[in-house]
């Protein structure tokens, strides 16, 4: 097939991007959830 | 909540469908071949970035029209999810233009008014980062969001307003536009997924706005705490000065 690579790498561009952004989301809500935890902590001890 | 794990998988299995159509059920074009299957995955990371990039756009008129914290919140999780959507135009773009034009990139109409997009969204992103008061946040953003929206249209119209290296459009294009029926399918099948896929992230997205309004929330809460008890400490100080 030729030009193959182009077009594998295309499509593995799609998902990869797509995987590393939902990854990313999934990251910064546990930091937040552990933020939210730790403030919520404090608001209990004050 | 129940549903998302259904609706997930269901997606999941649209986008590999959508993969498997783009590779083996549609026809092979004529003059470029296999490498013309990009078209599949290219045309629907688009539609899904302009869709976007218009949530953003009503959500941030509809802020500044009723400052409601929810219509901030939609427009920046739109104009990201949008960015990333973009970035898969602009990485899919050249990888079909190399084989086909024999360069990866040109400064024509379309490409240009493509990038200054990106860049416009991008800055959209930063600008929410250089502001700490919510407010001002929220208002300067949402009339960046608008100003940036201008360029979509822009952007749509670069190949049918001027001569350009990118293609001639082939919907909408008028005579001798248009594609093969198979082809027609397999592509709104293909941008169908795409656009499910944007709205799970979409979802996911706001939810991870709605969790930073949480922790502002939470953190005021406790400022204007730490600051009750330090007027008290400090009207406590004369009195005791006084015994």
């Amino acid at each position: 097939m030729k030009n193959f690579e182009n077009l594998f790498i295309a499509w593995m561009c799609v998902w990869a991007i797509f995987f590393v952004y939902e990854v990313s989301i999934a990251r910064r809500m546990g930091q937040l959830k552990k933020e939210i935890d730790e403030l919520k902590e404090r608001l209990g001890k004050g | 909540m129940r549903l998302r794990i259904p609706v997930t998988a269901l997606i999941a299995a649209m986008m590999m469908f959508a993969g498997y159509a783009a590779l083996f059920i549609a026809p092979d074009e004529k003059t470029m071949h296999e490498i013309q299957r990009i078209f599949y995955f290219h045309v629907p990371s688009w539609s899904a970035c302009f869709s976007a990039f218009f949530i953003a756009f009503v959500a941030n008129a509809a802020y500044l029209a009723t400052r409601r914290q929810q219509w901030d919140a939609l427009g920046v999780s739109a104009a990201e999810v949008g960015v990333v959507a973009c970035t898969l135009g602009l990485v899919t773009g050249p990888l079909w233009a190399k084989p086909v034009w024999g360069v990866w990139w040109t400064w024509d109409a379309r490409l240009t008014t493509t990038f200054i997009l990106w860049l416009l969204y991008i800055s959209y992103l930063l600008l929410r980062g250089l502001i700490d008061e919510p407010g001002k946040r929220a208002t300067l953003s949402a009339v960046f969001g608008i100003f940036a929206f201008l360029d979509v249209p822009l952007v749509y119209m670069s190949n049918r307003l001027w001569r350009t290296q990118h293609p001639a459009p082939v919907f909408f294009g008028g005579e001798g536009s248009g594609i093969d029926p198979t082809m027609g399918k397999v592509l709104g099948f293909c941008i169908v997924a795409v656009l499910c896929l944007m709205v799970l992230v979409l979802v996911d997205r706001y939810r991870l706005e709605r969790l930073r309004w949480e922790v502002d929330e939470v953190r005021q809460e406790l400022e204007s705490r730490s600051l009750d008890f330090e007027r008290r400490e400090t009207h406590s100080v004369p009195a005791e000065g006084r015994q």
